[in-house]
């Protein structure tokens, strides 16, 4: 790579330091703080799952706990939901305001978090109570109490506020600076969310429209297949809402982190603007073996599928080829002997290089499951949950940890306590997953059903045991991982040294910079961009919605949790 | 754009790699016939015990060596629980449910489908080896999910 070395051109506007007002800055660090909280919550109930599965019942050391199921919802919910969001509504404003070297707008900056900090009380009363027991897919007619609904309206409503303080501040930087090219960071950051926007929208009417005027009881029946449908319609792209934001990570901190640079500005862009595109139009592959939707409808979504895989394919070459120029910059040598050159000592980067690794097993599974063939012996299998904690609960969440790393120290000022507890917390965490996916799937292949109080199942198939021993082992090493991960950030914010922290983000530079003229400058058109998704989407949705609609009012609500 | 030479030859491969995947699965479909579940019919759930050919729940012959199967998922188990079938039969699945989502899997199959209110699943299906096979209701369908399952006796 590295002779293709010309001018560098940083990801942000202004290399001189810029820092946010400490009132900012607060707001944040609590945004940050609820998921991370979120996190630590969710993994309780995923080790009684993990050790579920593997014959053994800690149920009753959770004497709160109604049931499997209740614990289920929590660790969904918590996780993948609140865990992800939260992370993503402090990070990508904090990109965006860096990138800028620009402050964000008070208002919505407290208006996030406080619709956010509102959407959690009302889930967390509706999930504690055991009235909202219906996993976080909330598939009707199993119906919840309103306020789980509501709650997740507001945790939504949260996101979109992140996103127009984005955009804002984006505005505001355009009037100042006319004709300036905006910075790689605070395009990606923006795109990433402007994506989630668009996805978002099924499931507010699938919400708004439906389920809750049924929670409720002002209307008596729902479709159960329309919200479901909806729910999908969010549901594919919601895991990219949850990945770009650690793309982001990996473009444009990770090269710095690793002694090396970004190769391209413009094919950076162009990948997320091809997740902007593509993430939205496949949902369809979450209901392969759902009936009452067209096995032709079916098929397009699985096309666009293998589409989105496309983007993932670049940003494996780009990263890695980052990943090298650092490598060879700190001494290594010949084919591989960059690898161990890399500062693997600094627990954000350690995290977040295990992380790529991780999500190489969780994007081949992926493919597995696109492929409807193979989908139909998998799906709802514990093939499922192997695959997507390898994906969500790794690439994802080791990122967020990774980030963690540098970004409570960046904005509390103080240094991060404990970096070898933080290693041993990747380094587990790693081996812990990919021992647990591995049972998972194995387990799956052989019919081992996901969502299932296993250890209390009348059934079992022998064939399954060495997959649910490894599953036993693993959640128990993923657990020991993110306890200590909380350790390091809760003595950090306790006990870490103040003023040795981090004095700006780790931003990159490019390797080969930003076009001047040519397509490649269309790429920040944002709004352009949106119009093509929207007209994927329609192209791929449409035809079933005109097929179908109007809703199937069958099924009155069910409260059997 | 700029891109670098072996980086692009990574994406070309790449997109290979995906097309041919892709066109793996037309094969699969076209040529081996494996198909999934699709449109099939909407029915009342509150009338799926009284509405043909629900309101007879089993294994009936319809030609030289073909069979329906005619299954209701209910909270928390299947009617019928328990399915004798010859081996190498063509097997037409119909199945619905009287109440909530479940889902239906023969274990080490691909007879995998949602049972959703309001909608009917079929999937045709032949064994090739005699045995017995665990149903599982493999989605969450309230606190007794667990519970849920059956069993497909091949001979
Ligand atoms: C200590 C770490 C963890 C352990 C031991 C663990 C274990 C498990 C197990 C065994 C299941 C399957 C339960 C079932 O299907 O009955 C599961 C489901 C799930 N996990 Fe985790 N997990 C952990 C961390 C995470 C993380 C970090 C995330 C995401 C950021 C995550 C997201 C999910 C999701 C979305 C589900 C599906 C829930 C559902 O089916 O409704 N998990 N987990
Ligand atoms: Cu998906
Ligand atoms: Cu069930």
């Amino acid at each position: 790579m590295a002779e293709h070395i010309v001018a560098s051109t940083p990801v942000v506007a202004d290399p001189t330091p810029f820092t946010l007002p400490e009132t900012q800055r607060r707001v944040l660090r609590w945004t940050l703080y609820v998921g991370y909280a979120a996190l630590t919550a969710g993994i309780f109930h995923g080790l009684a799952q993990a050790l579920s599965y593997a014959g053994i019942d800690i149920l009753g050391y959770f004497p709160a706990l109604r049931s499997y199921y209740q614990g289920l919802t929590a660790h969904g919910v918590a996780n993948a939901i609140i865990f992800t969001f939260s992370f993503a509504n402090a990070f990508l404003p904090l990109m965006v305001a860096r990138a800028l070297s620009r402050r964000l707008d008070d208002r919505l900056l407290w208006a996030s978090f406080g619709t956010l900090v509102l959407g959690n009380l009302l889930v967390i009363y509706a999930v504690v109570t055991n009235k909202a027991s219906v996993l976080y897919t909330s598939y009707a007619p199993l119906q919840a109490h309103w306020t789980y609904y509501v709650g997740l309206v507001f945790v939504v409503i949260s996101t979109w506020l992140a996103l127009l303080n984005m955009l804002l501040t984006w505005r505001g930087w355009k009037r100042e600076n006319p004709g300036v090219r905006m910075p790689l960071l605070a395009h990606i950051s923006i795109v990433s969310y402007v994506m989630w926007f668009l996805a978002s929208l099924p499931i507010a009417v699938e919400f708004l429209f439906f389920l809750i005027p049924w929670s409720f009881g002002w209307v008596e029946r729902t479709d159960p297949l329309l919200t479901r449908t909806l729910f999908w319609f969010t549901g594919h792209a919601i895991v990219y809402a949850w990945l770009l934001p650690a793309y982001v990570s990996w473009y444009a901190l990770v090269p710095r982190q690793a002694g090396g640079k970004v190769i391209s500005d413009s094919l950076t862009r162009l990948v997320f603007i091809l997740f902007l595109l593509l993430s939205i139009p496949t949902g369809f592959h979450h209901q392969y073996t759902d009936p009452g939707i067209h096995e032709g409808f079916k098929f397009v979504h699985a096309i666009l599928t293998f589409g989105v895989f496309f983007p993932s394919l670049i940003t494996a070459f780009s990263v890695m080829a980052s990943l090298e120029m650092g490598g060879r910059a700190h001494g290594g040598r010949g084919l591989l002997g960059w690898i161990p050159k890399l500062p693997w000592g600094d627990p954000s980067l350690s995290a977040q290089l295990l992380a790529m690794i991780t999500f190489v097993f969780g994007g081949i599974t992926g493919l597995i499951n696109a492929s409807f063939t193979m989908n139909q012996v998998i799906h709802n299998t514990t093939w499922v949950p192997g695959h997507f904690h390898m994906t969500v609960g790794s690439a994802v969440a080791m990122t967020f940890m990774g980030v963690a790393y540098w970004m409570v120290p960046y904005l509390t000022g103080r240094k991060l306590w404990g970096r070898k507890v933080a290693l041993a917390s990747n380094w587990i965490y790693t081996i812990g997953v990919l021992i647990f996916a591995r049972g998972m799937a194995s387990a799956g292949l052989e019919g081992m059903p996901r969502r299932t109080f296993l250890v209390q199942a009348p059934y079992m198939d022998p064939d399954w045991l060495v997959g649910r021993i490894l599953t036993g082992v693993g959640g128990t090493l993923m657990f020991v991982g993110i306890a200590l991960f909380f350790v390091v950030i809760v003595m950090t914010i306790w006990k870490g040294k103040a003023g040795e922290a981090p004095k700006d983000i780790p931003w990159s530079e490019t390797l080969i910079e930003p076009a001047k003229n040519g397509w490649a400058t269309r790429l920040d058109r944002i709004g352009f961009w949106v119009i093509v998704a929207i007209i994927l989407i329609v192209i791929a949705y449409g035809p079933f919605f005109l097929s179908y609609l109007p809703p199937n009012y069958v099924s009155p609500g069910f409260r059997i949790y | 754009m700029k891109v670098h030479t072996y980086e692009r030859a990574f994406m070309i491969l790449g997109g290979v790699l995906l097309v041919l995947c892709m066109a793996a699965l037309v094969y699969a479909t076209v040529a081996l016939g494996i198909h999934l579940p699709g449109r099939a019919g909407e029915i009342e759930p509150a009338k799926v015990f009284t509405t043909p050919p629900f309101d007879n729940p089993g294994v009936h012959q319809t030609g030289p060596n073909q069979y329906d199967v005619v299954i209701i998922g209910q909270a928390w188990r299947f009617h019928p629980s328990e399915i004798r079938v010859p081996v190498g039969a063509e097997l037409n699945f119909i199945a619905t449910t009287f109440d909530v989502i479940h889902g239906f899997h023969i274990e080490g199959t691909r007879v995998n489908m949602m049972l959703i209110p309001g909608q009917i699943s079929r999937l045709t299906y032949r064994f090739r080896e005699p045995g017995e096979y665990l149903i599982i209701c493999h989605e969450y369908c309230g606190a007794g999910h667990h519970n849920m399952y059956g069993k497909i006796i091949v001979e």
